[in-house]
């Protein structure tokens, strides 16, 4: 395994992290709490804006965040296997006789 | 049949299944009584996750609290949903591949010290006993109201099924016991929800119904802005306003964010499932389901609010229908008839308010109020006490890990075998239901205060201590464990100053900041992680085999 990729890894890693937990504080502590009375304004049904973010949509984003948090980071995963698999492949002979011979 | 037999039935019926599953799941060594084996699909892992973390205060008391406090009952409903977000992505992946059995573990290893194991394993015990007498106080309430017996046998019954699946098979037989407790309580849960929308508003999902217009038996126009008008021709606060401070609510809701995700019980149901993905996908499985309550119960409140104002609000006191009796005998509702005219008047003026509600009845007396079907009141009482019972299992075994695994084996007697320990976590499992038992037979008279403590505690001692040993490499043990000290220790002295000492002056102008007591955890996850950046800064690295683990939990694989 080598360090350059487990180090990029860790990056995107924190990228994700970092991004989804913005999203994460705007949604709840930002309209659920901050400007909660100035998003009241704005009307939906029988809800103000602020109040059902405060109640209802903050939780139903929460929800998606995890999702899209298990998604990319499956994809950053595989993305990780590949690339220690190309670099396992380069390094070791045996490996690409091995993949010349199944061609 | 009445509303009595089918609770037997309904109650009867639940208890036969948890006995059945825990039969079925014997746990014959460590690995198994801890963390099931380590076999555990997301799905399951994610429903017990979902049982394990909605307790009685979830299923009873939440959505009862949502309806007397309106928009500030906000930070329950995101402060308990917000911290799996932090779970997921700041904690349980990298907990999952350090790949031991408790919290203690982590701390232990990764800060390469007895005494950080030591303190964490205090601060777990502490944790998980101030909840777990909570649950079963709730057990004891609701067995006494519904099933009219002693709130004593009450919950020496529920010590019983307990001690039954939690002592023989531990973390497997408690996983899916947990499973089906999940799946009682969100159907008891949920259709009272839909069956008191449906009469409301004509809308059968309750999260909609919430925003709906009411019906014309109920006068129509919109639930929410019906219920403001209540409340404010009643002198009560309007519903979607707030009434506490902006920050308040800030520091309320980020404390039980943090404290939610530094909870013992809810981080070791991550070490059951096989791998690093797994662990993701049942913290995505957990949040779901635990979002279909936290999401139907705010509409409840609204609900059950305006059902109870539009029965009781100048209604005459003979005329008030059973369940209203029935809850006077066990002195959750006060009626003083101040002005004499036997009608009840509920308003906001304490001083000619002559009705006193339990906030903790509104859910488990939403049904009778509604007048719904016999059926359906007796199934919430098995819904809550599947709630009460899963929570409690989970908190048990944190306490049974604590003293067999890391206080035995870890700390003080490491050559004992896999059979002892074994023995060791029954006996402590044991010793902890009858604990645990007599608080809930006589429980301290600041229960409900004791509880926003745990949380409080886990966010000031845990949460930073976890995150920063895998996020920060250079994080070194003197600066845990002086972050752990201080942190717990502003907590503990600023929630008992003011709920303990000097009550009298527990208002917004002596507060902190005007950050209550329930709030103050923020504050002290902030000055554990101060205190932890800066001591470890002055002190020397962590040696390399301990940065050598870091780098090992931040890769993926098994």
């Amino acid at each position: 395994m080598s360090s350059n990729s487990a180090n990029s890894y860790w990056k995107s890693n924190l990228k994700i992290v970092a991004s989804l937990l913005l999203v994460w504080f705007i949604a709840s502590f930002g309209a659920g709490i901050l400007f909660v009375d100035a998003l009241d304004s704005i009307r939906f049904a029988g809800f103000k804006l602020g109040f059902w973010m405060a109640q209802q949509g903050s939780i139903l984003v929460f929800v998606v965040l995890i999702l899209v948090y298990i998604r990319l980071m499956d994809k950053l995963d595989a993305q990780y296997a590949s690339d220690n698999a190309d670099e396992i492949t380069a390094q070791s002979n045996t490996a690409q006789t091995q993949k010349e011979v199944k061609q | 049949m009445n509303v009595q037999i089918w609770t037997y039935l309904f109650v009867f019926l639940s208890f036969s299944l948890y006995i059945g599953i825990a039969i079925w799941s014997r746990a014959s060594s460590t690995k198994e009584f801890y963390v099931a084996g380590g076999g555990v699909p997301p799905l399951a892992n994610g429903m017990a996750t979902a049982a394990d973390w909605m307790s009685a205060a979830s299923f009873i008391s939440m959505a009862g609290l949502i309806s007397f406090l309106g928009r500030d009952g906000t930070f329950y409903l995101m402060g308990w949903t917000g911290g799996y977000v932090l779970l997921a992505l700041l904690l349980a992946p990298y907990l999952r591949k350090f790949g031991k059995f408790t919290v203690p573990d982590f701390i232990g290893d990764r800060y390469y010290s007895q005494s950080a194991r030591l303190i964490a394993v205090f601060c777990a015990i502490v944790i998980s006993f101030v909840y777990v007498c909570g649950q079963m106080q709730g057990a004891g309430i609701v067995f006494s109201r519904f099933l009219e017996v002693r709130i004593e046998t009450g919950v020496l019954i529920g010590m019983a099924i307990v001690f039954f699946y939690a002592v023989l098979g531990g973390m497997k037989g408690i996983t899916y016991t947990q499973v089906a407790q999940y799946c009682v309580l969100i159907f008891a849960f949920t259709v009272p929800a839909v069956f008191i929308s449906l009469m409301m508003t004509g809308q059968p999902i309750p999260q909609i119904g919430f925003g709906a217009e009411l019906t014309e038996a109920y006068g129509g126009g919109y639930l929410l802005d019906r219920l403001d008008g209540m409340s404010e021709a009643l002198g009560f606060a309007t519903y979607t306003e707030g009434q506490r401070s902006t920050q308040d609510v800030f520091f309320i809701t980020a404390a039980l964010m943090f404290g939610t995700a530094g909870l013992p019980h809810v981080i070791i149901r991550f070490f059951t499932v096989p791998n690093v993905r797994d662990a993701r996908r049942s913290a995505g499985y957990a949040l779901i389901f635990i979002a279909i309550l936290y999401t139907t119960a705010p509409a409840v409140a609204a609900f059950a609010k305006t059902n109870l104002i539009n029965t009781v609000s100048n209604a005459e006191y003979t005329a008030m229908p059973e369940w209203f009796k029935k809850w006077e005998t066990t002195k959750l509702i006060t009626f003083d008839d101040k002005n004499g005219d036997g009608r009840i008047q509920y308003v906001g003026d304490p001083t000619i308010n002559e009705l006193d509600v339990n906030r903790d009845i509104m859910v488990l007396a939403n049904p009778e109020i509604a007048d719904l079907p016999d059926w359906v009141i007796a199934l919430v009482v098995a819904g809550a006490l599947a709630a009460a019972l899963s929570t409690a299992a989970g908190l048990l075994l944190v306490i049974s890990t604590s003293v067999a695994h890391d206080m035995m084996k870890r700390s003080f007697m490491p050559d004992i075998s896999d059979k002892k320990e074994l023995l060791y976590a029954r006996l402590a499992i044991f010793i902890a239901v009858l604990v645990a038992g007599y608080f809930g037979m006589y429980p301290p008279a600041y229960v409900a205060q004791v509880v926003a403590f745990a949380f409080g505690l886990a966010a000031a001692s845990f949460f930073p201590a976890i995150v920063l040993g895998i996020f920060w490499k250079r994080m070194n043990k003197e600066g845990a464990i002086a972050g752990m000290i201080a942190g717990f220790g502003f907590t503990a002295a600023y929630i008992i100053y003011f709920r303990f000492l000097n009550p009298s002056i527990d208002n917004e102008e002596s507060w902190l900041f005007g950050i209550s007591p329930e709030g103050i955890g923020t504050l002290g996850t902030l000055i554990n992680t101060c205190v932890a950046i800066a001591v470890a800064r002055l002190t020397p690295s962590p040696p390399n085999e301990v940065t050598e683990i870091v780098e090992r939990i931040r890769l993926p694989g098994e």
